[in-house]
């Protein structure tokens, strides 16, 4: 490995290309779509308030919402994803691959199933709540193997069974739904941005926003324990609550993705990888910023792809991100293996 | 005062879930003293250091570390304290030698760990000390286990403690680092006050760098005191249940069994001509004897251990002629025997005699 001359000029480098490619998604993202919408236009409907009322309306209720859900729950999968790799000291832990995602996705269904017969409508708040319970119940049954199983693999094949059997239930429970329930949950359960609104935003905004600026603050203990768990309690870190901190906040994170957007895979293991890679440092003070931008970056673009490669037919976010993500874990698992 | 000496313990037991693997265990380790604690796998050591470092409850009994009773101190005022050298072997990704070293600054930075000046500059000093400055830029999983082990005292000698426990710091290392590693500790002892416990499987290292040692075997905490009276051949024998084998107390060397039986062959050596025939002897199994050999000669040393019979003499005296019968007798019932070199002076002449009836017999062949 290259002498780390100059490591800050480095992460200047990647921040400024994570900023220049979040800036060019943005405006493709509003750019690109059924209806065209020129650059210029853009900037009048966006800046001066002006243009075609429909493509503004486009704009304003379809397109920028739809991008900022994109851009918050993919800064959150990402950091969940970083707070399970620190938790478990491995890089190849995720959301989804925990299954964790799939245990959030069995409490929504079952929630929505459950409140829409009743309701007719089910808040953002409830569903978030509930993929946080989902989340919770696939951790804890993971926490409960871990204690058991040391080997990461073997652990990782558990949180994919568990997956498994929890989208089983998912697929039961919509099989004996209503109708009209099933179309709003099937679209759902596969993953996807579609139908953002501006309300739904702001809850995860302000959720995800919160629990990152948690993540953020747990920087120096999160470095200590990459040294392992005896060393981070000989510095002084207070081990319990840390790792309760990790996990209550990961699960967090994921379920508000969970809640808004569906399971979303790879994206959790695939950017913090890239991301430490770019950066060539596993210190949290940057890799969690950069982490949240690339993950933002990543889902961003994947969307735009979901939505417009197969126009009119949209493909579901996780098609996206398993094509591009996919191949970044298994390359990595490769690099892993030669080191080791 | 014991409770303000850098390491104190009364009345400790230490274990797993509360069951008491070793109990009654009292003592205090002085600023600037290292004391080694020996005894066979599975003895208790790495239970009672990681209980030092309060990585495990004790099951009873009080720690005091430099005055502040263990359970009370709080996470930071102990990592101000006391640093680790665990058996853990961290393989932390993407990280250089020098943030390793740096995350010994852990319990002095702010909430955010941004390291100060003079942070960087306390990194670098504990890369010096341990002579790993060039390493301070690579990855830490790209150099060897003894690089490792010193960028992990590093980290140590930067947190800055007034006591360093280590586990079995010298496993996985050449002897070169073994040495190296050891000759810090002690530097650190004698020019910084810092106390130093730890576990060794090298007796014969414990005895060389330890100012004290306490063997731990058992339920009851064994002996303790300075290496020079705590280590003799039947306590080393019965630390480590030794029934065949040999420890030598004064050198801390350690032998394979003698060969048995009836000597087959005598050997004639002095001044250290006789180890290298006599370890030969050892390794090809034959049985032997030897002399006749002053008892300060090395020769003497081993022979001691592995001879079936050795024929000694007073030093600084004239070599007798009973000894000298004494010693033809056994050469022609071992009927052959090796003239390894002899030395003769004004005091034993008399071997000349020995040399030449070695000289007569049928030579051994090895």
């Amino acid at each position: 490995m290259r002498e780390g001359a100059r490591p800050n000029a480095r992460f200047a480098c990647v921040f400024a290309a994570l900023i220049a490619a979040l800036g060019a998604i943005t405006v493709l993202n509003i750019n690109i779509g059924s209806v065209p919408i020129p650059v210029g236009e853009i900037a009048r409907i966006l800046f001066a308030r002006g243009g075609d009322p429909t493509q503004a309306n486009i704009i304003w209720q379809i397109r920028m919402p739809r991008m900022a859900m994109g851009a918050v729950l993919g800064g959150a999968l990402s950091l969940s994803g970083f707070l399970l790799q620190t938790f478990f000291a491995n890089p190849i832990a995720g959301p989804f691959e925990l299954g964790i995602s799939s245990g959030a996705k069995m409490v929504v269904a079952l929630t929505m199933i459950c409140a829409l017969e009743r309701f007719r409508t089910v808040s953002s708040w409830t569903m978030v709540a509930a993929a946080f319970l989902g989340s919770l119940i696939a951790v804890g049954f993971i926490l409960a193997l871990a204690r058991k199983i040391r080997h990461m693999a073997v652990l990782l094949v558990a949180g994919i069974m568990i997956g498994y059997i929890c989208s089983a239930i998912t697929d039961f429970l919509v099989t004996f739904a209503e109708d009209s329930d099933i179309v709003n949950l099937h679209g759902w359960s596969m993953g996807s941005f579609s139908g953002a609104s501006w309300d739904g935003v702001a809850v995860a905004a302000a959720i995800v926003l919160a629990a990152s600026v948690a993540v953020f603050l747990m920087s120096k203990p999160i470095s200590a324990y990459q040294l392992g768990e005896s060393y981070a309690r000989s510095l002084g870190v207070n081990i319990r609550a840390f790792r309760v901190a990790l996990i209550v906040l990961s699960s967090v994170l994921s379920a508000c993705v969970t809640a808004f957007a569906g399971p979303i895979s790879f994206v959790g293991i695939a950017v913090p990888h890239l991301v430490r890679r770019g950066l060539n440092t596993s210190k949290p003070v940057v890799v969690i910023p950069a982490a949240f931008l690339g993950g933002a970056v990543f889902c961003m673009g994947c969307d735009l792809i979901a939505r417009t490669a197969f126009a009119p037919t949209e493909l579901s976010i996780s098609t996206v991100t398993s094509v591009f993500g996919a191949p970044v874990v298994i390359g990595m698992m490769l690099r892993r293996r030669r080191e080791m | 005062m014991a409770k303000g000496d850098a390491v104190c313990a009364r009345e400790l037991a230490v274990g797993y879930d509360g069951r008491a693997l070793i109990h009654g265990i009292g003592f205090e380790v002085r600023r600037g003293e290292i004391v080694a604690l020996i005894g066979p796998n599975g003895s208790g050591k790495s239970t009672l250091l990681k209980t030092l470092a309060r990585q495990l409850a004790a099951v009873a009994g009080t720690v005091w570390i430099c005055g502040g009773e263990l359970r009370a101190l709080s996470g930071r005022a102990l990592a101000t304290r006391m640093a680790v050298l665990l058996t853990d072997r961290p393989r932390p990704e993407l990280m250089t030698c020098r943030d390793v070293v740096a995350m010994g600054r852990y319990p002095y930075t702010g909430r955010m760990g941004t390291l100060a000046r003079e942070d960087e500059e306390k990194v670098e000093a504990a890369l010096q000390a341990v002579h790993a400055a060039d390493l301070a830029g690579r990855d830490f999983n790209a150099i060897s286990d003894g690089q490792r082990q010193r960028v992990m005292l590093a980290r140590a000698i930067c947190q800055e403690p007034e006591v360093i426990v280590l586990d079995e710091p010298t496993s996985f290392l050449d002897i070169r680092h073994k040495l190296e590693l050891l000759g810090i500790l002690r530097r650190m002892a004698r020019e910084q006050g810092i106390a130093v416990v730890m576990s060794l499987h090298e007796i014969d290292l414990a005895q060389k760098v330890a100012d004290r040692v306490m063997c731990v075997k058992g339920e009851m905490p064994g002996r303790f005191g300075p290496p020079a009276e705590v280590f003799d051949e039947a306590a080393v024998r019965e630390l480590y249940g030794i029934d065949r084998g040999f420890y030598d107390a004064r050198f801390g060397s350690v032998e394979l069994p003698r060969p048995e039986g009836e000597p087959q062959v005598f050997v004639l050596s002095s001044c250290g001509t006789g180890i290298p025939v006599y370890r030969a002897l050892q390794k090809a199994g034959v049985p032997f004897a030897a002399g006749v050999l002053y008892a300060n000669d090395v020769d003497y040393q081993l022979a001691r251990l592995l001879a079936s019979e050795v024929i000694v003499a007073e030093p600084f005296e004239p070599v007798g002629g009973a000894l000298i019968r004494r010693a033809l007798d056994c050469m022609r019932t071992c009927g052959r025997a090796i003239d390894a070199g002899v030395k003769l002076g004004s005091c034993n002449a008399a071997l000349r005699a020995l040399v030449e009836e070695a000289g007569r017999m049928p030579a051994f062949e090895l």
